[in-house]
């Protein structure tokens, strides 16, 4: 793909040759440029995972938290400087396990961030047990007679918690998955996009061509039909590609916080208001 | 019946009780402003139980011409608004208490208990005043009485405090007040028990709970981004910032769990905001991760931890010392931090600004240690008195080769924020290098972690003496620290003993470079703490090699009072033992 200026040259990359992640970072990275946005005005944050690495992969400002934690530490970053463009960024394991209970919560909050899931249903960074959206049946050196638990289903349940913008994306396709990103970042308000990833190292049934065979992009689909989406994001294989849903944008979390109802400079350097404690002590007094 | 008071006792003691839901807070708040307009000083103290409704509570209110600050047991006045009255307020009963109760409601209750039973018919002048719910503002009525105060301040507290209620309810309350402060005034013969003390004309007028003292503070040193999880009994000041989100510009948020409220405030931290959590031991424990985050990111976050009796959920509502040691040990690996807990309203104003202070200067979490007692007590302080300390550190503009964790040799490297400058600003949760990025290296891990932990000898060196109470040349030293500093100053002030002093420790780490010192002299070496196996005692005998002599140790879910520290005091001080 072409230059972006969030490259970073020279840096030593452990993901396996071949992973799916590499093109969902040229993908993040050509989306963010197109939108011209610079490194300067974008904050990747990540938890834990081969998928919360990309931040040290490319050129913005970054936190790379701990496992499962992305979501609380973007929600606050852009709570309390609304003029960053905030992306949390992390695999299936950290957002959807770990993070789960942060995920139906921020869903809730709403605040204004992108929330990237480079899903590829399997841990990879601790070699290859289940995760939560892994199949039925998969076999693992932990899930010895396979998977038993029901997978979790990210866009139903992102629906469900009334989420504003629904995308399922898939890294083998760099192009599409760009320009579903590009829309998630415009959407004011918390757009969820889930990445279907191969892993090439331990994930032998979800193959770059077991992927070909069972995914579609939606063509002549209205996002604005929320039943629509809930019966694509709970239809099973081929699953659709795409923005499943996009609906009116809603007041988002840092809008809402009274923080900004007189004052819209970020919480940086605004100072303490020692007339409003000296204020406070008064009517102590009374 | 007339009034038994002992006429040479120079302050009272009243304390209400009844099941929750009968209004007793509002009588406590009123009963506090109008002694104080009155130009006296009052402490007040609550202890409830876990439940919504029912049950049975209590709140002293300590009424004096001079300063109280400290929890006592004696009772010289018991209003009773409800039968079950429990043994921790049974057992306080002495002859001299005066009960006041309506036989009605108690049926004999507390009739014998020991003290002098006064019959009052606080229902049937609540109905004639509109209804049995105003038999708390009868009760306040007769304790003005008794006490020979007015009623005027009553009335005017009424009028604001049910201003959004409907226009008759103020004034069945002001007429329930009346009526009872009629039947107050009878039993004392107008001769109230305050009228032969004189005020202290230089009493602080500002009536201010260890909560509200700990928010103020935080609000005096910017604090602007403050999530939790709501539990007992840190709740408090999450509902004050809530409350006060506009004027204070803060981000006020109640998150899904504790993981999210300190990670929260650690992402605000890192755009700049200053961030504050609030939480009691369980929720710091689900904290601890979050805290080893603030270690290696280097990001400033002050935790409000206010602690109750453990383990697990312990004892919701009621009170201990036992979490320092959480405080001080939680979280995994080696960062610094440091520890405060405030012992006075005045001093939980000023400590939790330095806590901002400290944690933007050395970009590391420190830990306001307050309890619940602490927290639910309240008494008048001067505004004057109240001490605005400098803000702490802002973030500074970033060059373009701004590296977040420059190797300097204070170990602070330049505080940077995402959209102020033209750097790129990192945070990582691995170990890294200057700029942030993830690397494994031996000598790159061994440099960082000798810069975080260098930041700890600046702190020790700015770290606060703990006050030395009675002389310099003691014989026998007792040591506290937090909330019990004012109860075991008052005891020592009590007993009256030569050479014995008190050592009262309001930043608990890291230590003041005396305390070694101090603590070598003295025969006697005694701990005095709210927990039950002396956790500070420990602290300073890992961090100075000297072992105390003797414990006083508490951990009943209660505070100590200051009757219980003088009767413990002088039998460990009379004693056998101590250092040769």
């Amino acid at each position: 793909m072409a230059a972006t200026p969030f490259d970073l040259p020279g840096i030593d990359i452990s993901w396996c040759p071949g992973c799916g992640d590499f093109k969902i970072l040229d993908s993040i990275k050509q989306a963010l440029s197109e939108l011209n946005l610079t490194p300067l005005d974008v904050v990747v944050v990540s938890g834990i995972g081969q998928a919360a690495k990309t931040p040290h992969y490319m050129k913005s400002h970054f936190f790379n938290g701990l496992h499962g934690r992305a979501l609380s530490n973007a929600t606050a970053i852009k709570a309390a400087n609304p003029s960053l463009e905030v992306l949390a960024v992390g695999g299936d394991g950290d957002m959807y396990g770990e993070g789960g209970n942060h995920f139906l919560h921020t869903i809730r909050r709403n605040p204004g961030i992108t929330n990237l899931v480079f899903n590829n249903m399997v841990y990879g960074l601790t070699k290859g047990q289940a995760s939560p959206t892994s199949p039925k049946g998969f076999r693992t050196s932990v899930q010895v007679d396979g998977v038993h638990s029901q997978p979790f289903n990210p866009l139903g349940t992102a629906l469900m918690q009334g989420a504003g913008f629904v995308a399922r994306a898939y890294a083998g396709d760099t192009e599409k998955t760009k320009d579903v990103i590009k829309e998630a970042i415009l959407y004011k308000g918390y757009a969820l996009v889930d990445i279907f990833q191969p892993c090439v190292s331990f994930n032998s049934v979800n193959t770059y061509a077991w992927f070909k065979e069972n995914t579609r992009w939606l063509e002549d689909h209205d996002p604005s039909d929320f039943p629509k989406a809930l019966s694509l994001a709970l239809s099973e294989a081929p699953f659709p590609l795409g923005v499943l849903y996009r609906g009116e944008e809603r007041t988002t979390f840092e809008g809402a916080l009274a923080a900004y109802r007189k004052d819209d400079r970020p919480l940086v350097g605004r100072g303490a208001p020692r007339e409003a404690v000296k204020h406070l002590i008064d009517e102590m007094c009374r | 019946m007339l009034f038994p008071f002992p006429r040479e006792v120079k302050e009272v003691s009243c304390v209400l009780c009844g099941a929750a839901g009968l209004g007793i807070q509002t009588v406590e708040d009123m009963l506090a402003r109008t002694v104080v307009d009155s130009g006296f000083s009052v402490f007040g103290s609550r202890e409830y139980m876990s439940r919504v409704r029912g049950g049975n509570n209590s709140t002293e209110l300590r009424i004096a011409p001079f300063r109280v600050d400290a929890l006592v047991d004696r009772m010289d006045i018991l209003v009773v608004l409800s039968r079950n009255a429990r043994a921790n307020i049974r057992e306080r009963i002495a002859p001299t208490t005066v009960i006041i109760g309506d036989r009605d409601e108690l049926k004999g209750e507390l009739e014998d208990a020991g003290g002098v039973f006064i019959p009052a018919p606080l229902s049937r002048l609540a109905a004639e005043a509109g209804g049995r719910i105003y038999s708390n503002s009868v009760a306040a009525g007769i304790l003005l009485g008794i006490l020979g105060l007015g009623t005027e301040r009553a009335e005017a507290f009424f009028e604001e405090r049910f201003s959004g209620k409907k226009a008759d309810v103020a004034a069945k309350n002001a007429h329930a007040c009346r009526a009872g402060h009629e039947l107050g005034e009878k039993l004392v013969a107008g001769n109230g028990l305050l009228s032969g003390m004189r005020g202290d004309s230089g009493a602080g007028k500002a009536l201010i709970k260890g909560s509200d003292a700990v928010s103020l503070g935080a609000m005096a040193a910017g604090c602007n981004f403050v999530t939790a999880y709501p539990m007992s009994p840190a709740t408090g000041v999450l509902s004050f910032f809530a409350k006060h989100a506009e004027k204070a510009g803060a981000a006020v948020e109640q998150v899904e769990d504790e993981p999210a409220a300190i990670n929260m405030a650690l992402g605000a931290s890192y755009a700049g905001a200053r961030a504050m959590v609030t939480t009691s031991g369980g929720g710091f424990a689900l904290m601890g991760e979050g805290l080893s985050l603030a270690g290696v990111m280097e990001m400033p976050v002050v935790v409000h931890l206010s602690q109750r009796p453990g383990p697990a959920t312990g004892m919701a509502t009621r009170t201990e010392q036992a979490d320092l040691e959480v405080a001080l040990y939680s979280g995994h690996g080696e960062f610094p931090r440091a520890l405060y807990a405030p012992g006075s309203i005045e001093s939980a104003f000023s400590l939790t600004q330095e806590a901002f202070r400290v944690a933007a200067k050395y970009q590391t979490p420190a830990i306001v240690l307050t309890d619940q007692y602490f927290v639910d007590s309240f008494y008048n302080v001067r505004p004057e008195e109240l001490t605005l300390l400098e803000e702490p550190a802002a973030a500074q503009a970033t060059g373009a080769e701004y590296r977040r964790y420059e190797d300097v040799p204070s170990g602070c490297s330049p505080f940077g924020v995402p959209g102020l400058g033209v750097g790129i600003v990192g945070a990582d949760s691995h170990e890294h290098d200057e700029v942030g990025h993830v690397y494994e290296n031996f000598e790159l891990r061994k440099r960082m972690q000798e810069k975080r932990m260098r930041k700890l000898e600046g702190m020790r060196s700015e770290a606060m003496a703990p006050k030395l109470y009675g002389r310099e040349d003691f014989t026998d030293l007792v040591f506290c620290w937090g909330s019990t500093i004012p109860i075991f100053r008052e005891a020592l002030s009590i007993l009256e003993m030569e050479g014995v002093s008190l050592l009262a420790f309001e930043q608990v780490w890291p230590l003041h470079s005396s305390v070694e010192r101090l603590l070598k002299r003295g025969r006697r070496l005694i701990g005095a703490e709210g927990n039950s196996t002396g956790q500070f005692a420990r602290l300073l005998r890992a961090h100075t090699g000297i072992a105390a002599t003797d414990s006083v140790l508490k951990y009943n879910g209660l505070q100590f009072s200051v009757e219980e520290a003088v009767n413990r005091l002088s039998e460990t001080l009379s004693g056998k033992g101590g250092r040769s």
